[in-house]
């Protein structure tokens, strides 16, 4: 039985009383994102500075339980300076780390379910501390809320780019 | 007489058991409230014994079913005090009940223009059936206000009801356990020509209830709450409005004839019945029903009036400031639904915590969100209580509050 330590580590619990990053950039120029969690009500907002292909800058605001609100400092931290694409691969990589399943079509065209793999060679950092979470299945959506609102942001960065 | 509450714990198998080695507290009856042994057995026993189709055949075990349906009907009946068995609609549940309502009454009698008073305090099976009606049909829709501790704002009333053609409000709210002035929204109702629904889910499991005396014209509720399975709620509606409304969902049962050009509807209830109804559930929401009556509903009021009061003043000596909880603060104003925040710690982290502790809250925006707006908050912990709670239950909350507080202690 999983017990509460697997899911509060002390580095989560320390994101979510001292959040990094937080606050608003000034939209626009920046891209705003809003992601919401219809099941409990939590609610973030991502702003991405976006200098041609780099995250020059990003805020998160928003409402949310311990582990939504340390999942999004911990991203903020992580993406900051960072090219879009290895953002993309940041959040596949965590993905992968809350044993998040994909669609995707075999073979013979068929769709088939499977987890997404780990990415090599992103080091995920703090953030594994997160990995408790998929022990508690209700959770793993609070975890993910602002890795989603995120890459809602990267396509909206590209599109409006190309 | 007092609720033997022992005596009523040990009517429910599931309360039985252990959540991580701790003692399972259940806390989230306005959620789904658990069953006793009685209502199992009564739906075990009808499949065991006296299942087939209801209304449909001829043969003695058709029949025996047809009367255990048709006498469920009779006890829901007289559990809400309808004037007939047969203004008794079994639903799927009060969702359903409502949006029957929607898009036989509704639809049948509104139009562009017309307007329905609801409340800021309502679930949304009470928001979006007629915010669905706006978007269809152009209806205005307006809103009682809540005031500041809770209650329904009636100041208005007059003014806001003037010219509208129906009013539906909750009679319980499921987030602050605010009693609404039912009868008083009746009376204002009917005096501006308008009818009212009453959304009941959270009132008919836990007070004793005259649909008379409450002076509303529909009434639903829901069985998973009332000790009874899911999958079956009921509609009470005045026979007249019944007999004037167009069927609903359209199918067997439901008909008195049909041709390949035509139908046409068969009588009330069974119009509002179409398909095989769930008659496992309707039976064992009957055998529900015989067992609040044998507690006796105005004990269930006054044990959930004391319990309430006992969990509101622990709750406040024990955590002072550190505790906000919602809604009225006398007991008698309010069900045994507590709403709270607890310091800055999130009502899902409250709701993990209290787990570990083997206390089953519920955490979130229960359904209200226009509600928690007003409040101004994302979301709230509530703990609700019911027949088979106890000081002991409350005790255990308020025992594990405080390890809420040593792991989120800044
Ligand atoms: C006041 C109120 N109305 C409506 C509902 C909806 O009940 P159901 O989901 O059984 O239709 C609930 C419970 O969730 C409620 O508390």
């Amino acid at each position: 039985m999983p017990g509460l330590e697997d899911l509060y580590r002390e580095i989560i619990l320390d994101h979510y009383r001292n959040p990094r990053n937080r606050g608003e950039l000034t939209s626009p120029p920046a891209l705003r994102v809003e992601g919401f969690n219809p099941l409990c009500g939590d609610e973030v907002v991502v702003y991405l500075d976006v200098d041609g292909d780099r995250i020059d800058d990003v805020r998160i605001n928003g409402q949310g339980c311990s582990i939504s609100q340390s999942s999004a400092s911990m991203m903020s931290s992580a993406v900051k300076g960072k090219s879009l694409d290895e953002a993309r691969k940041l959040i596949r990589a965590f993905k992968s780390l809350m044993s998040i399943h994909e669609q995707r079509l075999d073979g013979d065209g068929q769709p088939v379910d499977e987890p997404i793999a780990p990415e090599p060679g992103v080091a995920l950092g703090d953030l594994e501390a997160l990995q408790g979470v998929v022990k508690f299945p209700v959770r793993i959506k609070c975890a993910t809320l602002s890795w989603n609102t995120l890459a809602q942001g990267l396509d909206e960065a590209e599109n409006g780019a190309g | 007489m007092a609720l033997d509450v022992t005596r009523v714990k040990k009517d429910f198998p599931l309360l039985d058991r252990e959540v991580h080695g701790r003692r399972l507290v259940y806390l989230d009856s306005a959620s789904s409230s658990q069953k006793p042994r009685a209502v199992l057995d009564a739906m075990d026993d009808v499949y065991e014994t006296h299942y087939a189709n209801t209304h449909r055949g001829v043969y003695a075990i058709a029949e025996e079913a047809t009367a255990a349906y048709e006498g469920a009907r009779g006890k829901l009946a007289r559990f809400i005090g309808a004037a007939a068995d047969r203004e008794l609609i079994f639903t799927k549940n009060v969702t359903e009940a409502i949006n029957l309502v929607a898009h036989s009454w509704a639809r049948h009698n509104l139009g562009e223009g017309d307007a329905i008073l609801l409340s800021e305090m309502e679930h949304h099976a009470n928001l979006v059936p007629w915010l669905m009606l706006r978007e269809e049909r152009g209806v205005e829709l307006r809103y009682l206000p809540v005031t500041d501790d809770g209650h329904l704002d009636v100041n208005d009333l007059d003014r806001l009801v003037d010219g509208v053609k129906l009013v539906s409000i909750t009679a319980m709210s499921n987030v602050l356990g605010t009693l609404t002035p039912v009868r008083e929204v009746a009376d204002a109702a009917h005096a501006a020509g308008a009818l009212l629904l009453v959304d009941a889910a959270q009132y008919v499991p836990h007070l004793p209830t005259d649909v008379a005396a409450l002076g509303c014209d529909f009434l639903g509720f829901t069985g998973h709450k009332m000790l009874g399975p899911t999958g079956i709620g009921c509609l009470w509606g005045r026979e007249s409005l019944l007999e004037s409304m167009p069927a609903f969902l359209g199918g067997g049962e439901m008909i008195r004839d049909v041709r390949l050009d035509g139908w046409e509807p068969t009588e009330i209830p069974w119009k509002f019945e179409a398909g095989t109804q769930p008659i496992a559930e309707a039976i064992g929401l009957g055998a529900a029903v015989d067992y609040l009556e044998a507690l006796g509903m105005r004990d269930v009021r006054a044990h959930e009036i004391a319990l309430a009061g006992y969990a509101l003043r622990t709750l406040k000596e024990r955590y002072g400031d550190d505790i906000t909880i919602f809604g009225p603060p006398d007991p008698n104003d309010r069900g045994g639904v507590i709403s709270f925040t607890f310091r800055d710690v999130h009502p899902h982290d409250i709701s993990q915590v209290l787990d570990e502790s083997g206390v089953c809250v519920r955490a979130g925006h229960h359904c209200a969100k226009p509600l928690m707006r007003r409040l101004g908050v994302g979301a709230t912990a509530r703990a609700s209580l019911y027949v088979y709670n106890d000081e002991a239950d409350v005790d255990a909350l308020a025992d594990a509050l405080q390890s809420v507080s040593d792991l989120f202690a800044r």
